[in-house]
């Protein structure tokens, strides 16, 4: 090192403010870095990352932005952020409704990835999870207003596990049936099939990020019935058979409905045994 | 985009007159011919669909046999805790190898994009004759480079990848711009109007992070013609790191006449431009000149 004699305590002391100065602006610069890395990891809802993502923190920090997974995909449905967009610039992701995951059986995109941001061990496309799919809008999705659209629950590639059509009495007209279409997240993979194919202007089905659309028991809740079965048995005392408050003479039973246990006048000939007499017909069995 | 060809006003008349136009911008062609072209192969495949280089400077798989990442971007992805796979780790082997081969900042003069951009800044400069420059000191980048680290490991992610210019342009230009334009128009005009050699002479980590590699790189510029100097200080004209030269053109503290300096970009302008003919291409070893202990370290201004 040189070593000056006279000005040096003056020029010291400039080179000491001069890197001060510097290892402010610096540091400040590198704080906002970090806020604006901090905020770009809630992901958009709009925005679903390739199969096999990892999670969002950990994505943030493997992925290299390098795009090798938007080349690989047959279908073109991925893109890299642009530093404009409210997503960490430069990573991949996809927009259902504009072109969903196609689910490429032999998962391209995953295996194009060099880092591993898409995970390498997801090996069954239909195991991946993109997203989930939620029926968001109960006011115009069409199997909610008694139509029979069904588009969401046909398209779906996991057909019958990740949407099922359940039945319900469709109260405002009294004797028809709604088909609710009923996603189960243990099947659903969010590629978005979904809602791309919802025929309403805007999809009454979307797919979110897992981070949105999925809840969670606390822990220390246990359902009853599953642990009755996982006991093979009730776990408290025995089963007591319920009992209905009835007016005198009548009783109700599941499946078979109101009943008198009062004689009623006299069975007449041609009634079968075991079937309920005496009551209007509407009143026997449990169903309309 | 594309920086021109034409003679930088003062300096470089000697050198056209002593050996002709064409040898005297010889790396210089080159050195574009490397940047375009390799911006090209990058570009065949979304353009005109034909696909020998795949993904971007931060990871690129070529016919797909021959994997290349950026080893500063896989540091600071180790750095936020993630492990990458074989493919990118090997791409960054291969990619710190190469540079080790051919001088650490040679990835900014015959790679980096953003280069075209701030040489043009650079000889808009000189053309408009405008003077002044804010000074922030070259060694900034080195603060900025651990501030990319620290961000990294503070946050758990890549975060200066959100920002850098670098592969922004580089990203944006074969995924879709988008508003990465403005930050590159911003590092240019910061160039042009600001600061002199601002952005890759002062404040780019990529260009600090190179540099580190070049530390013990086999290719520099030597000075085997050093004594035929006329001091006519065209080299430090055009040298985007002019402080590299002097410590071995004017043999400081008994340099040898190698430049090791680790911000020189092996960019050869020198080489160009003297019309003596005093710098070439070389290694690191063997330089001829008086074996003096004491390597040449950072050059006062
Ligand atoms: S699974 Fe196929 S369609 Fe879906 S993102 Fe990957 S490559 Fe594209
Ligand atoms: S291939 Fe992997 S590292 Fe590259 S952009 Fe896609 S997810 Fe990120
Ligand atoms: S200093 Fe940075 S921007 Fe400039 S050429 Fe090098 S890497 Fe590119
Ligand atoms: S010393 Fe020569 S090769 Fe090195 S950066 Fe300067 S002009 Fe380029």
């Amino acid at each position: 090192m040189d070593t000056e004699s006279k000005p040096s305590t003056a020029a010291r002391r400039q080179f000491l403010a001069g890197t001060a100065r510097m290892a402010c602006g610096v540091g400040l610069l590198g704080l906002g870095v970090g806020l604006y890395a901090r905020h770009a990891r809630a992901l958009p809802p709009a925005a679903i990352r390739p199969p096999g993502a990892l999670a969002e923190t950990d994505f943030s920090a493997a992925c290299i932005r390098c795009g090798m997974c938007v080349r690989d995909c047959p279908f073109n449905i991925l893109h890299l952020a642009k530093p404009e967009q409210p997503l960490s610039t430069g990573t991949p992701y996809f927009v259902a409704r504009q072109a969903p995951c196609e689910m490429c059986e032999d998962i391209p995109c995953v295996k194009a990835c060099p880092t591993g941001a898409l995970d390498h061990a997801l090996k069954d496309i239909n195991k991946s999870k993109m997203g989930l799919a939620v029926l968001v809008d109960h006011e115009t999705c069409l199997n909610f207003l008694g139509l029979r659209c069904d588009i969401c629950y046909r398209v779906c590639p996991v057909i019958d596990k990740a949407i099922t059509l359940e039945p319900q009495t469709n109260a405002r007209t009294g004797k028809h049936t709604l088909f609710i279409p009923v996603v189960h997240s243990d099947h659903c993979t969010g590629c978005g099939k979904c809602e791309k194919a919802c025929p309403t202007e805007i999809a009454a089905i979307k797919v979110f990020p897992l981070y949105m659309a999925k809840g969670q028991l606390s822990s220390h809740y246990r359902l009853g019935w599953v642990e009755k079965e996982k006991a093979g048995g009730s776990l408290v005392a025995p089963d007591i058979e319920h009992r209905y408050n009835m007016p005198e003479g009548m009783t109700y039973e599941s499946g078979k409905g109101l009943s008198s246990d009062a004689v009623p006048p006299a069975p007449t000939s041609g009634a079968a045994p075991g079937s309920a007499t005496g009551l209007p017909k509407a009143l026997q069995g449990g169903k309309l | 985009m594309s920086a021109p060809a034409k003679p930088i006003l003062r300096p470089g008349a000697e050198a056209i007159a002593a050996k002709g136009w064409l040898a005297a911008h010889k790396w210089l062609l080159l050195r574009r011919a490397s940047q375009l072209g390799i911006l090209l192969l990058f570009l065949l495949g979304p353009w005109f669909g034909i696909w020998i280089v795949k993904g971007n400077l931060n990871f690129s798989y070529t016919l797909n046999v021959l994997p290349l990442a950026d080893p500063y971007v896989i540091a600071q992805s180790l750095l936020a805790r993630q492990v990458p796979e074989k493919l990118a780790l090997t791409g960054a082997a291969i990619v710190l190898l190469l540079y080790l081969l051919v001088g650490g900042r040679a990835y900014c003069s015959w790679v980096c994009p953003v280069n075209l951009v701030t040489d043009f800044a650079y000889w808009l400069r000189v053309r408009l004759g405008l003077k002044g420059s804010a000074h922030i000191s070259r060694p900034t980048r080195y603060w900025m480079l651990g501030m990319t680290l620290v961000v990294a490991t503070v946050t758990g992610s890549i975060a200066w990848e959100m920002v850098n210019p670098v592969s922004m342009a580089h990203r944006g230009l074969i995924f879709g711009m988008g508003l990465a334009w403005a930050v590159l128009l911003a590092v240019f005009l910061f160039d042009l109007f600001v600061m002199r050699h601002g952005w890759c002479g002062h404040l780019c980590p990529v260009g600090a992070f190179y540099s580190l590699i070049g530390s013990f790189s086999l290719t520099r510029v030597k000075l085997p013609a050093r004594s035929a100097c006329n001091d006519c200080m065209d080299c430090f004209a055009v040298c985007p790191e002019p402080q590299v030269i002097r410590p071995a053109l004017k043999a400081i503290d008994g340099a040898p006449p190698v430049i090791l300096e680790t911000n020189c970009t092996n960019c050869g302008r020198c080489i160009d431009i003297c019309s003596k003919d005093v710098f070439a291409f070389g290694t690191r070893f063997n330089s001829t000149v008086v074996p003096v202990a004491g390597v040449a370290s950072a050059a006062p201004k």
